[in-house]
């Protein structure tokens, strides 16, 4: 009798197997046969914008029903990369530019060139500096950006006016970020005047490019984060921790840089258009919030990325994942992905829609000005093990035990390690 | 008849170890062949100043957890004397292991928060200075080790209260009659015949510790958590190989000597029984 019970989840398992290898050939969508594809997404927030886009998309393409599949950061990745490698990834899914490479190398994206072609999308409509992230010199296409983030600088009104700092103005330098920050810094009240943690894309890597320098050359062979320009760019970052302007790394990697904004215990916060909708939805919070532009260095810089929207190229249904994707990335989607708030779309002339979604938010225009003065994500080679190292590398001189000149030089030579690989 | 359960031992276990064993002496892309390259993963593993901290990481986590053994053992012999209650205690005692790891490092993430966290509060009560328990690599093992402790007490009590109801009641009221004390008793009659229960929690124990990934993952949150290179175990370092830094074959190396570890710890513990491991 209980060897049945063996028997039975074999049987089971050996049908799967069977049923998984023999479905290759069936109907993609673009007939009268209804399908449905999976969209996987990671971020919380934008689940409902993303459930919205893709019940507009069923309405105009009734055949096919999408089903959006969230998946919490960082399994995410994990579970993205065993799912291409064991055939059972999502049909279209969200990218980043730091993840890509492996990916388009190993032949796990569909190439949608055809259909761009057959569909008249016009490239000019996306931000040229994210389309360029997600190009890998192969001549395919593997997806469109659905959105472009920008970096500025939230801050805390009702902190500057306790302190009676004037606001920043729009043409601020380092150092009246320096200054402004130890103004607002009152240790018996728990406030610092920003918080400075070791992160790349909201932090260093902007004032890297504002000071003249860059982080990778532009061959892509050598990193350049110890030359004297990206080392000033360091440094601001290292001045404000050194005058205690700022939570220690400790403190910081205790309690999020962004939870402490949202607990009023920061002045001002460098980072990305994406928390909008969050710190909208504080009520607490949200009277007291503005923004400001980037402080100047040098130069103006911001480094851009954006999400884009890609497609697995095991999917059974590869006509009806490439008009998805091009719906998704397109103007309808990008409209209701502004309305929601949600974050501020990649498709030139919605940039409006964002604004209009958070109207208490005037300030909130600084983020697609920025967009003129941006520079692309440094994301070359494996881009997800050197940036990885940052806090190995970096965490001595963020704490004052190491100077910023030997800590880079040593991460230089670790990023070209990586590199030459 | 056994066929259908030897493909299932096959396809799940065997195969995927055959596989892992192969890759380590690879270069393999995330997706697609890789290339052979020889011992070269083991040389660079032997060679890695991260593998050499996160075996010691490991090692003193082990340690540490083992420490948890005679905590398990007192309190099963406590829970099993008691009067009223016991179903209570078991359960109290089992609920972590039926919560969510993630849930568990969650909630301790919070007690050892270094500025808001209960712990430093409570430690401050009695005058005595808090750390930063989870965002310091010289105090990660440490908090890793008391939540790993707690999550493991539940599986260790109720096999060691098992063993306990399994010893004749007889001997003890002999022993009593011969004027022995209830210490003496634990010492004498308690542990002896407990022995093959603390024997298998031990090895049970050591082979979960060396496998211990989950607490890193959860307890140190994000990325940017600075503690976090100081505080990896070889299963995190593993993890960050293959799906983080997408290096299966390197992945694999790692996966390979983690075997060999626990296999050499559980002879040596198996060999070790002898001397001490009472079956009679």
């Amino acid at each position: 009798m209980h060897k049945k019970w063996l028997i039975a989840p074999a049987l089971v398992a050996v049908g799967a197997l069977l049923a998984a290898c023999s479905s290759g050939s069936s109907a993609d969508g673009g007939g009268d046969e209804k399908v449905t594809i999976t969209y996987g997404v990671w971020a919380g927030t934008q689940t409902p914008a993303m459930k919205e886009i893709a019940a507009a998309f069923t309405e105009e393409n009734p055949n096919i029903t999408v089903k959006v599949e969230e998946r919490p950061w960082p399994e995410y990745w994990s579970t993205l990369q065993t799912g291409a490698a064991g055939g059972t990834a999502p049909d279209a899914f969200w990218m980043l530019a730091q993840q890509i490479q492996p990916y388009a190398e190993g032949n796990q994206l569909l190439d949608i060139s055809d259909e761009i072609d057959k569909e008249g999308v016009d490239l000019a409509k996306y931000p040229k500096a994210v389309l360029d992230l997600y190009d890998q010199g192969d001549g395919k296409i593997y997806g469109l950006p659905k959105d472009v983030d920008t970096n500025a600088v939230w801050f805390n009104k009702a902190i500057f006016d306790k302190a009676g700092v004037a606001y920043p103005s729009a043409d601020w330098t380092w150092d009246d970020y320096r200054e402004t920050a130890k103004k607002l810094t009152d240790p018996a009240a728990g406030v610092w005047g920003t918080a400075a943690p070791i992160d790349y894309q909201s932090g260093y890597y902007n004032t890297i490019f504002q000071a003249g320098g860059q982080v990778i050359a532009d061959d892509g062979k050598t990193s350049l984060i110890d030359t004297p320009e990206a080392q000033a760019g360091i440094k601001f970052w290292t001045d404000l921790q050194a005058d205690g302007s700022s939570p220690t790394l400790q403190q910081l990697s205790d309690t999020e840089a962004e939870t402490m904004f949202e607990q009023g215990k920061i002045g001002m916060f460098m980072s990305a258009a994406f928390w909008a909708p969050q710190l909208y939805a504080n009520e607490e919070i949200k009277p007291n919030i503005d923004i400001a532009p980037l402080p100047i260095g040098k130069e103006r810089a911001t480094v851009t990325s954006g999400i884009e929207n890609v497609g697995y190229a095991g999917t059974k249904h590869p006509d009806a994942v490439k008009k998805f994707l091009i719906f998704a990335s397109g103007e309808t989607a990008a409209n209701i992905q502004a309305k929601a708030g949600a974050v501020l779309p990649a498709y030139e002339g919605t940039e409006q829609t964002w604004l209009d979604a958070m109207p208490d938010f005037p300030n909130l225009k600084i983020f697609v000005e920025a967009k003129e003065y941006s520079v692309p994500l440094p994301v070359q080679g494996n881009a997800a093990e050197w940036q990885g190292m940052q806090t190995k590398y970096l965490t001595d001189a963020w704490n004052g035990t190491a100077t910023v000149e030997d800590a880079t030089k040593q991460y230089a030579d670790a990023i070209d390690k990586v590199l030459a690989e | 008849m056994i066929a259908p359960a030897l493909i299932g031992l096959g396809a799940l276990y065997l195969w995927p170890f055959i596989s892992t064993f192969v890759k380590s002496f690879m270069d393999v892309p995330v997706f697609g062949a890789g290339e052979f390259t020889g011992v070269d993963n083991y040389t660079k593993l032997l060679g890695d100043e991260d593998f050499w901290r996160a075996l010691g990481n490991s090692a003193l986590y082990t340690g540490l957890v083992l420490l948890g053994v005679p905590i398990a053992i007192v309190l099963a012999a406590l829970i099993e004397q008691a009067a009223k209650g016991r179903t209570i205690y078991r359960v109290l005692f089992f609920l972590p292991v039926v919560t969510l790891p993630v849930a568990v490092g969650m909630v301790w993430r919070f007690i050892l928060n270094g500025d808001f966290g209960v712990l430093n509060y409570l430690l401050s009560l009695v005058g005595l200075p808090g750390e930063y328990w989870v965002a310091d690599d010289r105090f990660t093992i440490y908090a890793f080790a008391v939540v790993g402790i707690w999550m493991g007490l539940g599986i260790n009590l109720i096999i060691l209260g098992a063993g306990l109801q399994s010893i004749p009641v007889e001997l003890y009221e002999a022993s009593a009659l011969d004027g022995a004390s209830r210490v003496r008793q634990f010492f004498s009659v308690t542990l002896p015949l407990l022995s093959p229960s603390v024997f298998f929690v031990t090895v049970l124990t050591t082979i979960s510790a060396l496998q211990m990934f989950d607490l890193v993952f959860v307890m140190l949150g994000s990325i940017n958590n600075t503690a976090l290179d100081g505080s990896k175990t070889i299963v995190y370092l593993f993890y960050e190989a293959a799906f983080v830094q997408f290096k299966q074959g390197y992945g694999a190396a790692i996966a390979i000597v983690l075997l060999a570890i626990i296999m050499i710890a559980t002879a040596i513990q198996f060999r070790l029984q002898r001397r001490w491991v009472n079956y009679d």
